[in-house]
């Protein structure tokens, strides 16, 4: 087995630093090594977007990046999403919207919807359902997700005011 | 690109009768090109390339490709350099992700068909990672970019043991998955021409969904119109997933040349591009199904290039 | 957005049991759901995020022949490996030939059950499981199932459902024959066709005699998936003392205890099922495949086993749907009137008996009422997966068949499509095939909501643009749920169940015992409980976790009402009997307290108050659904877009109307998936092709317009607060509806799921070389 590789990265905001093999996907590294369950793995090719992260600023499938590549990367995962005391309001409207069923897609929708309205403060339902189409729902039929999104776009204006 | 998994699948599944396993591997991540040739020569075809790692991943894992050696090359500045001006034109990195081609506002204008392509790789979270040079060098025969890299006219800046070399995007692909890539070369970068007055391109696919899917035919259309914007003077046409390679529409292209830019003539012009299809029957539909298509998409390819182009001028 | 039927101008939906419906505090409102902070944080455990220490990985060697005899299977060099800790075969199962077990859904043969979970002998389909390794850690685990030599001699293959009941088919099974409803064997010699069903009403020939006009077409269906996003995951511990503890991802904890103890040839008692966070199931994650197999690879090594499936195993080994034929006729008067309807189904069952012919026969003219009828059935043996439930069960396959005929005959009657359905619309008192008479039923209440809404009404302009409905039926059942609660002092209740979540179910159920207690739905606080900590609780199935647990949350909270007015009754040093609950608060003789107070004082009147209820509600509680669409058909490429889509449904009473919604909403999204695009694509030798999220095409959200659910309320006379169960209905009828709008946009009939861009395209070509006067 060949020597397992030291990388320094940041996690949510954390100095992170860990050890793995080459062979192994930042989504293994995060769920089996540091224990950050929340990233979920549906189809380990790049297919459902479950495992999405946030990474150096856009959102990646965590199943096709090896940890090795993340040498001084910063990484933002589901864990990362809520503030200290309260929910992210992409969260807060998933909730208030019944935006899941089942919830193994839940934490890459938030994760996504998060990088979208970072970009986008205002997207339509057509740039939504684009920008989303990487993320894959069998339970809700995406009409309630599109809806916490627009709902969170409009509540994130009205925080800034 | 990612459709060059189910052709290598069909090629290879006689011979691999064994679970997929993914070995471990050494990891390298050059700084430099001449690093990257020294280890590309020494470990040959054991060594894989990663850019942005949405093919190569996957392939490994599904034990399509083997590999001792996994090169990084997103560390090496000339990789990830995106230089364009109207004067130049463009210089793309083997290894920039598609989003910073369609972020671009003034070059994705420049070459639009070469947006469209980067924005319908995968989803975003592919084309966060996935780069064009990557797409081109998996040599997919359905690959999303290459129809584009046709018809926009790029040549693929290549560096290996003996020095660097260009080759025509055309001429890159040689089968589904190989390319003219010798030991210890690799692909450093895409140059495109300074973009022309009154041309348009685009890039058109078709699909059974709307996202995430593997082209069953792609055409990438460039056109540049006579200054009242009726007539061809020039264009190209780069067909994809109806033979084993991405194809250039030569004929197409050279009969529309002196023609009305009209929906008659994008027709013609896609009843030419479909006589060179050789398209296979698989789960993408039957052979006759997509060089059906082939005709269709060209046509509305060309009308949306033409459009662009008079839009441009 | 849903439209509460009695906000609706023609009030269709309103009944008059609605007009005298009590007005309830806690029933109707949408509160948040209480798992709901942990999924959306990632903080919820479900089956893979489960680590113990000194865990081992699984992995699964799995066929690639379609069929083929097993001639050995060589597991030296795998063991050699370092790291490996256990290799299994089907010899490390015990011996369960000609042992049966009543798994709850009939007598299953245990040999069969056995034989799917590791090949015995033979192998019945590509992916089917063979042997299986644990390891320090999953690549390990993969390097050493690639060392596990088997040798095959590979055998002709069937796929094909109608291909498989001929003659000179391949067996899949030498001792299998054809048997009919009674178990009398009606074959001489071995079949693929294990099963032959006949149901019968009336005299078809005379009723078709009487008939103005009959059609006769058709109909062909693919396999496909249910696609839950989640992998199937089990981690079993198989502890010195004997005692299997297996956390996995199940709709149900108690069956898959069952089914693991029988396989392994132990007591129940033995085996603790704890079930995790599941991420979708929709009837795939009932049977077991990984349990008992992590749970022998742990005895084997003395170490905690996890087995994941990767998503191509999950396409290749686990359950699909039935692929189908359906041959289906209908006689009707020139007034509209169905006086006679016959069908033929053949469903494939995958590699082993047992699939869903039964409900698909049943469901094939569930919505009409029809004097005459004569329904056959077949349940045939193919080389693919052993077929699972998948969201009302046989019951699409048949609707996609039987709803184009009555469309045909609408068009042919000249009849508006709903109207016609209305004429025959199944109501109190019909009889169905293969059950008595309907209770109370809310279909023609739906359908007329159907009719009078907007989206019916409102014009349809532009080339190649086609409006269809279509209605759909599942039977919805009932079976056997627990509930047990406990009283904190602050007021709250803790609530335990034993429905695994799937979709909100922990609110639903919760806000039942709420509304019983006259508190807020916050203030109950349910879990799910494992099988050693809630009573015999059956899968989250059927659409009946809200209708039985709810009713067994119903009656929990009567018994803690009792048992409450006893300790009122200890206060006020009265008789019990004279304590009355209404509003939330117990009373006698003009004295109150309500139950938060009474919560606070229960050690000084004798103690914890402890509530418990088990039910088993017999019958279906009948779910019928309409949909109604538009669609664009691009005529140069054959691929259809979904325009707009309203989809309604008797959902009894809507307990939480969002996850109603909710409900509806995915039901239809998944049946347009089945109607455009999903399918297993098989190669010439029986190979799935197609076993990635890429290849297989579920729908994205960029491939769908919003989702208009309309809730139609019409109470079940069953259920204390009226509920029917909503989930499975809606994805009965939308394959049929988008063929109807595929037909009134080109004039193209399809008769073949998925209506994919080819065939579309084809039929299409079809028509314009040779249109049919």
């Amino acid at each position: 087995m060949a020597k397992k590789a030291h990388v320094q990265t940041t996690i949510n905001g954390e100095p992170t630093e860990f050890l793995c093999e080459n062979r192994q996907s930042l989504l293994e590294v995060l769920r089996d090594e540091l224990h950050l369950t929340g990233t979920k793995e549906g189809c380990n090719n790049g297919n459902c977007g479950a495992c999405t992260v946030i990474l150096n600023g856009v959102p990646v499938n965590s199943c096709l990046v090896l940890a090795v590549e993340c040498e001084g990367a910063s990484v933002t995962t589901i864990e990362g999403i809520a503030e200290e005391s309260h929910l992210h309001p992409i969260q807060q409207c998933f909730l208030e919207d019944a935006a899941l069923q089942c919830g193994i897609c839940t934490p890459g929708f938030i994760v996504a919807a998060k990088a979208l309205l970072d970009k986008n403060q205002a997207p339509s339902e057509q740039e939504i359902r684009f920008e989303l189409a990487n993320n894959l729902c069998r339970c809700t039929g995406y009409d309630k997700i599109v809806r916490a999104v627009q709902h969170a776009a409009q509540r994130l204006q009205e925080v800034k005011g | 690109m990612r459709g060059f998994k189910l052709y290598f699948k069909q090629l290879s599944i006689e011979r691999r009768r064994r679970e997929p396993t993914l070995k471990d591997f050494e990891y390298a991540a050059a700084t430099s090109i001449d690093e990257a040739v020294s280890l590309l020569s020494a470990h040959g075809d054991r060594a894989k390339i990663l850019a942005g790692g949405t093919d190569i991943l996957v392939q490994l894992r599904e034990g399509l490709r083997q590999a001792d050696l996994v090169l990084d090359i997103k560390r090496i500045p000339e990789l990830t350099e995106l230089a364009f001006s109207r004067q130049q034109g463009l210089r793309l990195g083997a290894s920039v992700p598609c989003y910073r081609i369609y972020e671009d506002k003034a070059l994705a204008a420049s070459y639009p068909a070469l947006a469209d392509s980067a924005r319908i790789i995968g989803g975003w979270q592919i084309q966060s990672r996935a780069s064009i040079g990557g797409n081109l060098c998996n040599s997919s025969p359905a690959a999303d970019s290459i129809p584009s890299l046709i018809a926009l006219d790029a040549v693929c800046q290549i560096a290996g043991p003996s020095g660097r070399r260009s080759v025509p995007a055309s001429q890159f692909c040689t089968a589904p998955g190989k390319n003219v890539l010798q030991r210890g070369e690799f692909l450093v970068s895409l140059d495109f021409p300074p973009p022309q007055p009154r041309t348009g391109s685009r890039y058109l696919r078709f699909i059974p969904r709307n996202e995430m899917d593997i082209a069953v035919v792609g055409v990438g259309a460039w056109l540049r119109l006579d200054p009242a914007g009726q007539s061809i003077e020039e264009a190209r046409l780069g067909i994809a997933a109806v033979a084993p390679t991405p194809l250039s529409a030569t004929e197409a292209a050279r009969w529309l040349v002196g023609k009305p830019a009209t929906p008659e003539s994008f027709t013609e012009a896609g009843r030419l591009a479909r006589q060179i299809a050789r398209p296979i029957t698989d789960m993408r539909g039957p052979a006759e199904y997509r060089t059906h298509l082939v005709g269709v998409i060209a046509q509305r390819a060309l009308a949306d290039a033409a459009e662009r182009a008079r839009r441009a001028s | 957005m849903a439209i509460d039927t009695r906000e609706t101008p023609a009030d269709a939906g309103r009944t008059a049991a609605d007009k005298s419906a009590p007005a309830y505090k806690v029933i109707g409102t949408r509160p948040i759901r209480h798992d709901g902070a942990d999924k959306v944080t990632g903080r919820a455990i479900y089956g893979n995020d489960v680590q113990l220490a000194g865990m081992l990985h699984g992995k699964i060697v799995r066929s690639p022949h379609a069929h083929a005899r097993i001639k050995r299977i060589d597991t030296s060099a795998a063991e050699k490996l370092p790291g490996v800790h256990a290799v299994i075969t089907a010899a490390d199962l015990p011996d369960l030939r000609d042992k049966v077990a009543d798994l709850g859904e009939g007598r299953v043969n245990l040999a069969h059950l056995g034989a799917n979970v590791l090949a015995h002998q033979k192998v019945l389909y590509k992916g089917h499981a063979v042997a299986a390794v644990a390891a320090v850690n999953p690549h390990v685990a993969e390097e050493a199932a690639a060392l596990i030599k088997v040798e095959y001699e590979p055998l002709p293959a069937v796929i094909w459902v109608l291909d498989a009941m001929k003659p000179e088919a391949p067996l899949l099974h030498d001792e299998v024959y054809t048997e009919d409803m009674t178990g009398h064997r009606t074959s001489e010699k071995p079949s693929n066709a294990s099963k032959y069903l006949l149901f019968e009403e009336g005299n078809i020939d005379k009723g078709f005699a009487s008939a103005d006009v009959v059609i006769e077409r058709e109909f062909k269906t693919a396999s496909v998936h249910q696609g839950y996003i989640e992998p199937h995951v089990s981690t079993a511990l198989w502890n010195v003392d004997g005692q299997l503890t297996v956390w996995t991802t199940t709709q149900g904890a108690f069956t898959a205890r069952q089914q693991t103890a029988e396989l392994l040839q132990v007591p129940v008692s033995r085996v603790k099922v704890i079930p995790c966070e599941i991420g979708g199931g929709f009837g795939g994650k009932i049977p077991v495949y990984l349990e008992p197999v992590a749970a022998l690879l742990s005895r084997k090594s003395g170490r905690p086993v996890k087995m994941v499936m990767t998503r191509a195993e999950v396409f290749e080994g686990t359950g699909p749907t039935p692929g189908s034929f359906v041959r289906v006729k209908l006689g009707a008067k020139k007034d509209g009137r169905i006086v006679a309807a016959q069908a033929w189904l053949a469903y494939d069952a995958g590699a082993f008996p047992g699939g869903m012919i039964g409900p698909g026969c049943m469901c094939v003219f569930s919505c009409y009422d029809i004097p005459n009828y004569r329904v056959e059935g077949y349940d045939v043996l193919v080389n693919k997966p052993k077929t699972a439930a998948y969201r009302a069960p046989g019951a699409t396959q048949a609707a996609f068949a039987a709803e184009q005929v009555v469309d045909e005959l609408a068009e042919k009657l000249v009849i508006d499509p709903i109207e016609l359905r209305l004429k025959n619309a199944a109501t109190e008192g019909t009889k169905r095939v293969g059950w008595p008479a309907y209770p109370r039923i809310g279909f023609v209440e739906t359908l007329q909501t159907a009719k009078s809404h907007p989206h019916y009404k409102a014009p349809l302009s532009g080339k190649n643009r086609g409006r269809g409905i279509a209605a759909g039926f599942w039977f919805n059942i009932g079976l056997k749920s627990c509930a047990s609660a406990s009283i904190n002092p602050d007021g709250t209740v803790t609530l335990m169940e034993g429905s695994t979540d799937i979709g909100g179910t922990r609110t639903s159920v919760a806000m039942q015992l709420a509304e019983t207690l006259g508190i807020a739905a916050e203030d109950v606080k349910p879990q799910v409980g494992d099988t050693d900590s809630v009573g015999y609780t059956d899968v989250t199935g059927g659409s009946r976790v809200t209708f039985a647990t709810g009713l067994a949350a119903y009656q929990c909270g009567l018994d803690i009402r009792r048992q409450m007015a006893e300790r009122a009754a200890v206060l006020w040093e009265c008789d019990a009997q004279d304590v009355t609950f209404e509003d939330g608060a117990f009373r006698q003789n003009g004295r109150s307290i309500t139950f938060k107070e009474l919560a606070g004082r229960l050690n000084e009147t004798g103690g914890p108050v402890l509530g418990r209820a088990a039910v088993d509600p017999e019958g279906p509680t009948n779910g019928f659904g309409v949909s109604i669409v538009d669609v664009e058909v691009d005529p140069d490429t054959g691929k259809t877009t979904i325009l707009r889509y309203t989809v309604f449904q008797d959902a009894g009473k809507a307990i939480h109307p969002s996850y109603v919604e909710g409900q509806l909403q995915g039901g239809t999204v998944q049946g347009i998936g089945w109607a455009l695009n999903e399918e297993y694509f098989f190669d010439d030798q029986g190979r799935m092709r197609n076993a990635s999220y890429l290849d297989y095409r579920m729908p994205t959200a960029l491939d769908l317009p919003m989702i208009d659910a309309v809730i139609v309320e019409v109470p079940n006379p069953a259920h204390p607060y009226g509920v029917r169960g909503v989930g499975e209905t809606p994805i009965v009828a939308p394959p049929a509806a988008v063929a109807n709008a595929i037909y009134h946009a080109t004039g193209v009939r399809m008769y073949e799921l998925p209506m994919s861009p080819p065939k579309v395209w084809a039929a299409l070509q079809a028509k314009r070389e040779c249109p049919v006067v």
